[in-house]
């Protein structure tokens, strides 16, 4: 028995051409995010970010991968062997499992068979980005706990606490959304926001979702997890070459898929204002390009906001953001109720 | 009594307590008030002068590598050897050799003239002392002041490198700028 309807239509060799489609895409884009953030912020801060590599700086993150592979693996005598390997590979696996959800556009008819844009489009939507984000938490315990170094530990225990602190909030916030459209697909959620698109009716669950996936993502201004400039790297501390840039990548592929399901329930998809209708292959580039406004914000909030203490952090996120989350699910179900009946 | 500013007092303007509500709404506020500042940068662009393809001008009074020169109607050198610059140097970094000019072998336009004349650039402050020493104006401070290198013996400058043009010229300042 299945427990939920994956939203398959197609056959099996277009499922796999798809998944490698799909990953490609993720970590082809990656690399760009990363350079176009340098320079974002650089720009923020009335300079250029990097321009050197390559035309327009752009070979930057090829010069840094290169870098970090051609450097020695160091692993901790106090850590524990097999954990301190798998915990890159399952905050790597994770955030690219999660990133499959997010539908580029509807289902399409290609090649006489239906094929959705997307990795899956199950009927439990954001209950699977959720499910795979609660797995994300042993990438990052793992990873501080196998270390062996009680600074990394330590890390790994504030990403913790601030990571399920804030993943309530950030659940409870799509409720509202879930409510108001009637499905947990996020293909028919972003068919119900033909009319208007949620992010108006829902504008506290937007905000709400907003905030806490700044700090589900780990960033600016909730970037205690790593802190640069007070901690050392947090939980992954004691990582060096790829399985840190596995862990970096980890982490940018989850402000993709956050972008991606914000870009979903709240910010139409694929749809366009004033009723504009392009043909279907533009879908996934709106998409993208969506996805990317919402990165640029999260640049544009990394450039101005200072990093909370982590009292804040925790009283921000139970006393004011739960409560409004909270608030926000009762109000949007009890209008939702009344106006059925 | 109550102590009250005067006009001239400056009025301390001071935030509102922090509290649930009011904290919440000042943090917002100030929120804003910072994403409007971080993309007030954006907007008014890039400052970084991009140095070894773009340079700053320098001011035409600026002291940077020495120059030695020549009359430019008899093309003799107006150094005539006399030590001074040498004497004046406070990191005494220049060395000069004089010799006598013969009629057969004139080489400046006084009695004697440098035979070797060394600066040794590692040492040297770019003070200007050498130059306000001169009573010939034989050696005064260019504008260049891209001098490094890879060996401390290639920055002893020789009296052809100091006589010769520089290769790289600084842009100078214009007027008004």
């Amino acid at each position: 028995m299945s427990l939920a309807i994956a939203g398959y239509f197609e056959p099996w060799w277009i499922q796999i051409v798809k998944a490698l489609l799909i990953f490609g895409v993720a970590l082809g884009i990656l690399p760009l995010i990363i350079v176009y953030e340098r320079k974002l912020l650089g720009r923020f801060q009335g300079r250029y970010g990097p321009n050197r590599v390559g035309p327009f700086g752009l070979l930057q993150p090829l010069a840094e991968i290169i870098k970090f592979a051609t450097k020695e693996d160091v692993r901790p005598v106090t850590s524990v062997g097999p954990l301190f390997v798998l915990a890159p590979v399952i905050s790597i696996i994770t955030a690219v499992a999660a990133f499959a959800l997010v539908p580029f556009g509807d289902a399409p008819h290609i090649f006489g068979t239906r094929v959705g844009l997307y990795g899956v489009d199950p009927s439990i939507g954001p209950l699977y980005v959720f499910a795979f984000g609660a797995i994300a938490f042993y990438g990052l315990m793992l990873g501080g706990w196998a270390s062996g170094s009680k600074y990394s530990f330590l890390g790994a225990m504030r990403a913790a606490a601030q990571l399920i602190s804030y993943e309530v909030s950030q659940g409870l916030a799509l409720i509202g959304v879930i409510i108001t459209a009637g499905s947990l697909s996020l293909t028919a959620i972003v068919h119900a926001q033909v009319g208007m698109w949620y992010f108006i009716p829902q504008f506290v669950g937007f905000l709400i979702f907003t905030i806490a996936s700044f700090a589900e993502t780990n960033r600016s201004p909730f970037d205690l997890v790593e802190a640069d400039a007070e901690l050392v790297a947090g939980y992954f501390t004691e990582y060096g070459g790829t399985r840190m840039v596995a862990f970096l990548f980890a982490e940018y592929l989850n402000m993709m898929v956050v972008s991606g399901i914000a870009v979903t329930l709240f910010l139409g998809g694929w749809l366009l204002p004033f009723g504009i209708h392009p043909p279907t292959w533009v879908d996934p580039f709106i998409v993208l390009a969506k996805m990317m406004v919402f990165i640029s914000f999260f640049i544009w909030v990394r450039a101005t906001l200072p990093r909370l203490r982590y009292d804040q952090l925790m009283s921000f996120g139970w006393k004011i953001l739960l409560p409004l989350a909270t608030a926000n699910t009762l109000v949007t179900a009890i209008i939702v109720v009344a106006v059925h009946t | 009594m109550t102590w009250s500013p005067g006009e001239d007092q400056i009025a301390v303007q001071r935030a509102p307590a922090p509290g649930a509500a009011g904290g919440t709404y000042r943090a917002f506020g100030e929120t804003l008030r910072g994403l409007k500042t971080t993309f007030a940068r954006v907007v008014e662009g890039v400052h970084t002068i991009q140095y070894p393809e773009q340079k700053v001008p320098v001011y035409p009074r600026f002291r940077g590598r020495h120059k030695l020169h020549r009359f430019e109607d008899t093309g003799l050198e107006k150094c005539v050897g006399c030590s001074l610059c040498a004497a004046a140097c406070p990191s005494d970094c220049i060395r000069v050799v004089a010799a006598e000019n013969t009629p057969e072998h004139r080489v400046s336009a006084g009695e004697r003239y440098a035979a070797v004349y060394e600066i040794n650039i590692s040492r040297c402050i770019f003070c200007g002392y050498c130059e306000v020493a001169c009573p010939f104006d034989a050696i005064t401070m260019g504008h260049d002041f891209e001098m490094s290198d890879y060996n401390r013996s290639d920055l002893i400058f020789t009296k052809e490198m100091l006589l010769a043009e520089p290769i790289e010229s600084t842009p100078l300042r214009t007027e008004g700028e």
